[in-house]
């Protein structure tokens, strides 16, 4: 069932492009500003559920904003896919408004108002991308996330954040142009139109297109969308920690991987098809060119001691998990990737708000110095605890739901050697996390550490990221609020 | 909106063509600087506001030429003065007076010398660009054309930077030797065709070899024109000694009469050729989109690098041109309108940036952006549009003309894929050093931001960007049917001869 003019799309993606021009508007009056980035994002949660019930009862909703070209347009649709990131990144967007404002006050960060409005804009390229209807939209969206963060990593204006910022742009914005837009292009000639297509099997490619360029076009939009951090194009990554805290939870573990690592599923399901995929046996090789990323970058973060660097690192091993579960083709694979777009974000960004907290508690930045500090800080290590265990896959935790998927995934799809990928990634990850954990509560304080006594982070931090690492497990419990929207992707 | 049906008698294309010459004249007379000024702006918004009637009254459904006037001019010769325009001149003329006063406007503080010669300079230009978009008979065509030369070169060459008089006579030596080869092809045509009128020497079947020569004279004088790779060399050196008046002129306009000629010439005329000569135009259409996009890249200077930027841009127009498809040409024809929008706007926000720093080195204007928002806005925007920033005008443009290329030859795209991306990085790289800079920037807190009439400047163009990025539909429907019959024209019955032949 189609709904063909459904205003609501229309609401969702303009609220936080509204958000920011008030933010704009409102820059000297700090507590004003702030209500207005809550507002948009409250706006922007409360428009996303209002259309669970729809897509719940299996309709897809559209919407066309722009009318370009003869097949070409720029419009809105809503399916259980985009529900997956839409709803995820719009209430994380709201938790993160209240913890940005604490650790940028506490910090007396500069210039707050850009960073406010830019983090609006920000969410307003993330959700059209959750919404986008065809593949031109998603690309206009996916580049204005790229344009729109570049302010928020470059943030510090130092040397650091500038290079940091240059690496990213030129990541991003190279793959998107030099692959993305060809392919797309090269698409728009064979098919006529960029819309996807209805369901994940068929695909939209007509029937006769030479292998050779079906794969090449795979290719590009695989490696073309390097927000998803898939190796080597993964630099920005870590490069993009030099942005202030909040930035790397929401953006790198939410809005910006997300929309790479969403971008990426939406053409693999939705442009290419499983029938496509299967059929040009595209599937099992891009499982293992990914596995690569998920080993590779886990190794890296063993060997990082600045926390950041280390949860940057995790997530690029992470993020591979959801393109490799696609990739397997099976549904239980295809459960078990996208169950992680939900999972990872929830966990990974508790993770980063912890981070940030005992940056802003203790200055600190480095794992070998956080020895002990579990002890004054036991409400945000807590939380990174859950979270670690949710990255490890561990029970109850909601990380294990989506591990659970991807063996069985890997199973049916009869690769014991992905099996074996995601069972040695396990083992990596309790060994870059476990230590953290346990140094961080049993491990000694320093002499001077313990002269300083620490202290809890700020409230408007401690609140936040306990909610995410309650709901952390509370998903893991209950998954079938997101479970239904995965399983209504499946034909 | 309804408008009254023209009236058509009117001969509204030559109104267009003389009243700037009319308002030249009278300009001769006023004395007062201020007064010239604001008589220049009266004279070319009118214009523009005259000229929008052609939008309105102009039949998108045929490919006929429209608002035709034609009159004996020296019958012994069959001369005559014969003006018409279809849906690819139309948009080219709206471009030409809408840019007009955007340039009276740049130039209102700039210019302090010699401010009446200034604006009959530019006034004439005005009358001779509007004419070779109108012309409908060669030598009339010729006659602005060369008419154009002599105030652009003034331009350069009195109100120009430090090397004008190089600048100048390079820009003029370059154009002039183009200009000869045209006036031999067209003598050529005229002994075969015993008329000088446009429309009668399209569609004839001319003899294949006599069809090469003449593609080749009107592919040099239009490739000076463009200008192609590798006769670019006079573009950056008049554009940077340019006035931004003169820059802006440059740039959006006269850059578009060569491939304004290879769309109304060469392949009507010489189909034949073209299908011939195709494949290495395409090629060097690659080669100056990778040129353009690397030399740009290596620019401290801000006019060199959006000078070269031009020669990358113009890269797509005749890339779209030869593909000789639907897509490739409606491509090229959008590149044309969105170059003379967007690059028009570049040079302006340069020259903005020249009036209070009096310098356009790169370096020098970095971390701009912190004492001038609203500049770094307009520029944020124009330099993306530049970029082929999706939602932005120039993304139609180059979208098109990149799936008009896939029709041709996939590798052919793929070679200027690096080019797309030099582009992506130019733009950045410039935007990224003047709204933010480094860690030590020069000091700029004594700038001033933008005031209101470089905002009018610059809003008109944001107005378009927008425009044709988001709904580019009415641009399209205006010139499909003349595209279509340009197409029907030159892939006639010679065409697959020509193709086995290659």
């Amino acid at each position: 069932m189609d709904t063909p003019h459904d205003i609501r799309l229309l609401l969702a993606v303009l609220a936080p492009l509204v958000g920011a021009g008030l933010v704009m508007a409102t820059g000297k009056r700090p507590n004003l500003r702030e209500a207005c980035s809550f507002l948009a994002a409250l706006a922007l949660f409360l428009v996303t559920v209002s259309l669970v019930p729809d897509i719940r009862a299996g309709r897809t909703l559209h919407f066309t904003v722009f009318d370009l070209l003869p097949g070409l347009s720029v419009s809105l649709r809503a399916d259980a896919l985009s529900m997956i990131f839409a709803v995820s990144a719009s209430f994380l967007w709201c938790v993160t408004v209240f913890y940005s404002a604490g650790y940028m006050r506490s910090l007396e960060e500069h210039a707050q108002t850009r960073f406010s409005a830019c983090f609006a804009l920000a969410l307003f390229g993330a959700i059209g991308c959750a919404f986008s209807d065809n593949l031109l939209t998603l690309y206009l969206f996916y580049e204005i996330v790229s344009i729109t963060t570049y302010p928020l990593v470059a943030h510090h204006q130092d040397e650091e954040g500038y290079e940091g910022g240059r690496k990213y742009l030129v990541y991003l914005t190279a793959t998107a142009k030099g692959l993305v837009l060809p392919a797309m292009v090269l698409l728009y000639v064979l098919v006529g139109n960029l819309d996807f297509a209805n369901n994940i099997t068929t695909g939209i490619l007509p029937a006769g297109v030479h292998r050779g360029i079906v794969t090449a076009l795979y290719v590009c939009c695989v490696l073309g969308f390097a927000k998803n951090g898939v190796m080597p194009l993964h630099h920005w990554l870590p490069g993009a920690m030099v942005a202030p805290t909040p930035v790397s939870a929401l953006l790198h573990a939410v809005a910006v991987v997300k929309v790479g690592v969403f971008s990426t599923v939406r053409v693999m399901l939705y442009v290419f098809g499983t029938k496509t995929m299967t059929d040009f046996n595209l599937g099992l090789p891009t499982a293992y060119f990914v596995s690569f990323t998920i080993l590779a970058a886990s190794i890296i973060a063993l060997s990082k001691d600045n926390l950041k660097a280390r949860l940057a690192y995790s997530t690029v091993s992470q993020l591979s998990y959801i393109i490799l579960g696609v990739a397997l083709l099976t549904p239980a694979g295809i459960e078990g990737g996208l169950i992680h777009i939900a999972n990872h974000a929830f966990s990974k960004i508790t993770l980063f708000f912890c981070a940030g907290a005992i940056y802003v508690a203790t200055h600190k930045k480095d794992i070998s110095q956080m020895s002990g500090l579990g002890r004054a800080m036991p409400f945000t290590f807590g939380a990174f605890a859950i979270a670690s265990l949710s990255m490890i896959g561990a029970p109850p935790v909601c990380g294990f739901v989506s591990k659970w998927y991807l063996l069985n995934g890997a199973l049916d799809a009869g690769s014991i050697g992905i099996f074996l990928v995601l069972l040695a990634s396990t083992i990596l990850n309790a060994a870059y996390f476990a230590p953290v954990v346990f140094d961080a509560f049993f491990g000694n304080p320093s002499a001077e550490d313990v002269k300083h006594g620490f202290k809890e982070a700020p409230l408007a931090m401690v609140i936040p990221l306990s909610l995410t690492a309650v709901i952390s497990v509370v998903i893991g419990f209950y998954p079938d609020f997101f479970m239904n929207f995965v399983r209504a992707v499946l034909p | 909106m309804t408008f009254p049906n023209p009236n058509p008698d009117f001969p509204i294309l030559s109104v267009l063509v003389f009243s700037p010459l009319a308002a030249a004249a009278l300009a001769a007379f006023i004395r007062s600087e201020r007064l010239l000024r604001w008589w220049a702006l009266l004279c070319t918004t009118a214009i523009a506001l005259v000229s929008l009637s052609l939008w309105w009254w102009f039949n998108p459904a045929t490919a006929e030429f429209q608002f035709v006037e034609r009159r004996a001019w020296i019958p012994s010769l069959k001369i005559s003065y014969a003006v018409g325009i279809d849906g690819i001149s139309l948009l080219l003329v709206l471009l030409t007076t809408l840019i007009m006063p955007l340039c009276v406007l740049c130039s209102w503080r700039y210019i302090t010398t010699r401010v009446k010669e200034f604006m009959v300079c530019l006034l004439i230009m005005e009358s001779a660009m509007v004419g070779v978009f109108c012309a409908l008979d060669f030598i009339l065509f010729f006659v602005f054309w060369e008419a154009m030369l002599i105030p652009m070169a003034l331009l350069i060459g009195v109100w120009g930077g430090p090397r004008k008089i190089y600048a100048a006579i390079k820009f003029f030596v370059y154009t002039m030797t183009g200009s000869v080869l045209l006036l031999v092809a067209i003598l050529a045509l005229y002994l075969k065709v015993g008329s000088f009128s446009i429309p009668d020497m399209m569609g004839r079947n001319f003899a294949p070899e006599f069809q090469c020569w003449i593609f080749l004279a009107f592919f040099i004088s239009f490739a000076i024109k463009v200008p192609m790779f590798p006769f670019h060399t006079w573009l950056p050196a008049a554009h940077v000694e340019a006035p931004t008046a003169g820059s802006v002129v440059l740039a959006s306009v006269l850059l578009k009469m060569g491939t304004y000629g290879f769309l109304r010439f060469s392949l009507p005329i010489t189909p034949y050729a073209t299908h011939v000569f195709m494949p290495y135009v395409l090629w060097l259409s690659v080669a100056a989109i990778l040129y353009g996009g690397l030399t740009a890249l290596a620019q401290s200077d801000l006019k060199k690098l959006v000078a070269y930027s031009s020669v990358g841009h113009m890269g797509f127009a005749t890339l779209g041109i030869f593909a000789l498809n639907t897509n490739g040409i409606e491509g090229a024809t959008l590149v044309m309108i969105n170059h003379g929008v967007t690059t028009g706007a570049l040079f302006i926000a340069v020259g903005i940036i020249y009036e209070r720093l009096h310098t356009r080195d790169l370096g020098a204007s970095a971390g701009l952006g912190k004492f001038m928002p609203v500049f770094a806005g307009f520029l944020g925007v124009f330099c993306l549009s530049s970029l082929a920033f999706p939602g932005t005008n120039s993304f139609i443009g180059e979208f098109l003309v990149l799936a008009g290329g896939f029709k041709v030859s996939t590798l052919l795209v793929i070679c200027a894929v690096p080019g797309v991306v030099a582009a992506a990085a130019y733009m950045l790289r410039m935007l990224q050093k003047v709204a933010y800079g480094g860690v030590r920037n020069p000091d700029h807190s004594g700038l001033a931001d933008l005031n209101l009439r470089e905002v009018v400047t610059l809003a008109p163009l944001l107005v378009f960007v927008f425009w044709i990025g988001l709904h580019p539909q009415p641009f399209i429907h205006v010139m499909h049917a003349s595209v279509q019959h340009l197409l029907e024209q030159t892939n006639g019955s010679l065409a697959p001869a020509a193709v086995a032949l290659r």
